[in-house]
């Protein structure tokens, strides 16, 4: 990482840890619903960032990731339900449970690519709400009725509302994912899975095991979207099945596509973007409605679903990449 | 044995409208290389158009034949502006449109038509359909529909010139435009066909499901194991293999009703059918990719 882009990050961490301490100077900028929105921004970049590993690091195409999202949040729920583990222990269980599931799911998965590899996918996350439904795993799951929790408490007296606790613990826990996440990239492993993705015949002829690799991957990527999994039935304190259906795994893709696959700042945009469009579209559905007159309800997914056409057209790297680009344009104008 | 005839009968017509929809993705795929993951959606709105249609006054087949003309427009359109454009693009970005088309055509159903669940007519006379006890008279007439509609679709792909033309655009479009075929219109008409047979598809099966916008998701998840049962590759395969996976999946949720019945023991019932399929495709991509009647393609390395 170059020293200059070093400072922006350490720079948007401490403004990130700053926010919440503004709250008593600004009540109405800084609410609790605005810090629980960021949290949940805070949570889709890390579900990305686990998609980004996997389909723009290694190359793999996944149109399944809800489903290592729900056992994730499932593997939380039901530790905290049953066995009453406290929220933060379930990050790393959620991560282990997930790696497994993604690495086994990942060996079938060697052996397809392209479109057969997104098609096992995209049947994965059509069928994950009715596995959760099924029967022998009722006891555990609730079935259709889903888990309800508590939220996560403040520890040791601090002065924070919950609200502002949860914020701190995902920030903490993005900044340690998405910091392995970037010294992973930076080193032989890392250029392995990009020397897959790049040219896996000449990978393999390297003496890269490539299906070792690929496997990992799938697990390590399986077990970042695990966590974000693992975060959400902590924030959200509630998990039902139907939550987990096909649409969710379109966010993420979602995420992936506009913030720019194979970039780290992409994965944060992109998480951040698909937030903010699912919140905005209901009053945008308001304003068509008794602004406009029109009797049209619009949903979050319209505008997804134009942007992701759009963009493969105008900016097939994403956002982070077409910022890049202008960037570069600018200063060569310039020179 | 009653209640068996039953379930093979049930399980051909739901093969049935499977049938349609995988030889609808087998089309695409054939002359593309391309799977539509919004081919399921596609149908999803052919269907709303026709229940609009319907709900303007229209009879039920003249709604049917008219929204089978405008899904083939539709189909052409698509092909024309959306994907066109993209013909050298990565298999990531078609695939990234196809998920966007599916997002746009899933809200777009529901911004105009609501989704809260509609009743959907059945055009067959009970009277006169169906043999009491073992197969009931909207599924008697969806094989039906769905045979014919086969049977024009092989007339017109074997013994028409249009038709030979799609099949050497598809097949190998080098040579089909040195001999004058414009291979770039075969694949749009493709896409049309696609369409209207999805919408014949679509409309059969809201009686059975009901109409909403989320209707087809699991359809299209059987019609991809139909399609990959049968060998993606092979039109004829995608059919047969509709009616094999239709019939496999009422066998499967009736014999883990029996065994429930006999044992006590719940294992698998109507709740799982989405897993079966999942099951399936899997199973088929990892062991046998060709399929029971594909192609085995070979890679040159």
């Amino acid at each position: 990482m170059a020293a200059s882009s070093k400072k922006w990050v350490l720079g948007a961490i401490v403004l990130a840890v700053l926010v919440p301490l503004l709250q008593p100077v600004f009540p109405d900028v800084v609410s609790n619903y605005r810090l629980f929105l960021i949290s949940t921004m805070i949570i889709a970049s890390i579900a990305v960032l686990g998609l980004n590993l996997l389909t723009g690091f290694n190359g793999q195409f996944s149109l399944g990731h809800g489903a290592f999202y729900a056992v994730g949040a499932y593997t939380a729920a039901i530790l905290m339900d049953k066995l009453n583990v406290p929220y933060w222990a379930t990050i790393p269980a959620a991560a282990i449970v997930c790696f497994i599931v993604g690495y086994l799911f990942g060996l079938p998965a060697l052996k397809l690519e392209g479109h057969y590899l997104a098609l096992a996918t995209f049947a994965l996350a059509l069928a994950v709400p009715q596995i959760l439904k099924y029967k022998w795993l009722e006891g555990l799951t609730g079935g259709v009725q889903g888990i309800v929790l508590m939220k996560p408490e403040v520890p040791f007296g601090l002065p924070l509302s919950e609200d502002q606790w949860l914020y701190y613990f995902c920030l903490v826990v993005m900044i340690v994912l998405f910091w392995g996440a970037a010294n992973m990239l930076n080193s032989r492993s890392g250029r392995a899975m990009m020397a897959i993705r790049d040219q896996y015949m000449a990978a393999d002829t390297m003496g890269i095991d490539t299906a070792l690799y690929k496997t990992v991957t799938f697990g390590i990527s399986a077990a970042y979207t695990g966590i974000a999994g693992a975060l959400s039935a902590s924030a959200i304190a509630f998990v039902a099945p139907d939550s987990f259906g096909i649409f969710l795994s379109i966010k993420f893709l979602i995420g992936l596509v506009v913030g720019g696959m194979g970039s780290l700042l992409g994965s944060v945009l992109g998480g951040i973007f698909y937030v903010l469009v699912d919140n905005s579209a209901q009053s945008l559905t308001q304003f068509i409605r008794n602004d406009l007159g029109l009797p049209f309800d619009l949903s979050a997914y319209t505008v997804f679903g134009v942007l992701l056409i759009a963009i493969i057209y105008l900016m097939p790297m994403g956002i982070a990449g077409g910022l890049f680009m202008a960037y570069r344009k600018l200063r060569g104008a310039r020179a | 044995m009653e209640q068996f005839l039953q379930q093979i009968a049930s399980g051909l017509a739901n093969g049935a409208i499977y049938a349609c929809v995988a030889l609808a993705l087998v089309m695409i795929y054939v002359s593309t290389d391309h799977i539509n993951f919004a081919q399921g959606e596609m149908a999803m709105f052919s269907t709303y158009i026709s229940w609009q249609l319907m709900s303007w006054g229209m009879s039920f087949w003249v709604a049917f034949v008219l929204t089978v003309l405008i899904s083939f427009a539709m189909g052409v359109l698509i092909e024309r502006l959306i994907l066109r454009p993209l013909h050298n693009a990565p298999v990531l970005s078609i695939i990234v449109v196809f998920i966007g088309l599916l997002a746009i055509f899933n809200s777009m159903a529901g911004a105009f038509w609501s989704y809260l669940i509609k009743e959907f007519p059945s055009p067959f006379p009970k009277a006169e359909f169906g043999i009491a006890g073992v197969i009931g008279p909207h599924q008697l007439g969806v094989v039906l529909i769905t045979l014919i509609v086969l049977g024009l679709l092989f007339v017109f792909f074997r013994y028409t010139p249009l038709g030979l033309a799609m099949r050497a655009a598809a097949q190998n479009p080098q040579s089909a435009r040195l001999v004058g075929v414009r291979v770039d219109w075969m694949l749009a008409l493709g896409w049309g066909l696609a369409a209207s047979v999805g919408a014949v598809a679509g409309i059969m099966v809201a009686h059975i499901v009901y109409l909403e916008p989320n209707m087809m998701g699991g359809i299209l998840l059987y019609a991809f194991a139909s399609a990959l049962v049968g060998g993606i590759s092979n039109p004829a395969g995608a059919v047969a293999g509709g009616f094999i996976v239709g019939i496999l999946e009422n066998m499967v949720a009736y014999g883990g009703n029996q065994l429930e019945k006999a044992t006590g023991i719940y294992i698998i019932g109507n709740g799982e059918k989405l897993t079966v399929a999942l099951i399936i495709v899997i199973f088929v991509l990892t062991v046998k990719p060709a399929g029971l009647f594909g192609r085995v393609v070979v890679k040159r390395v």
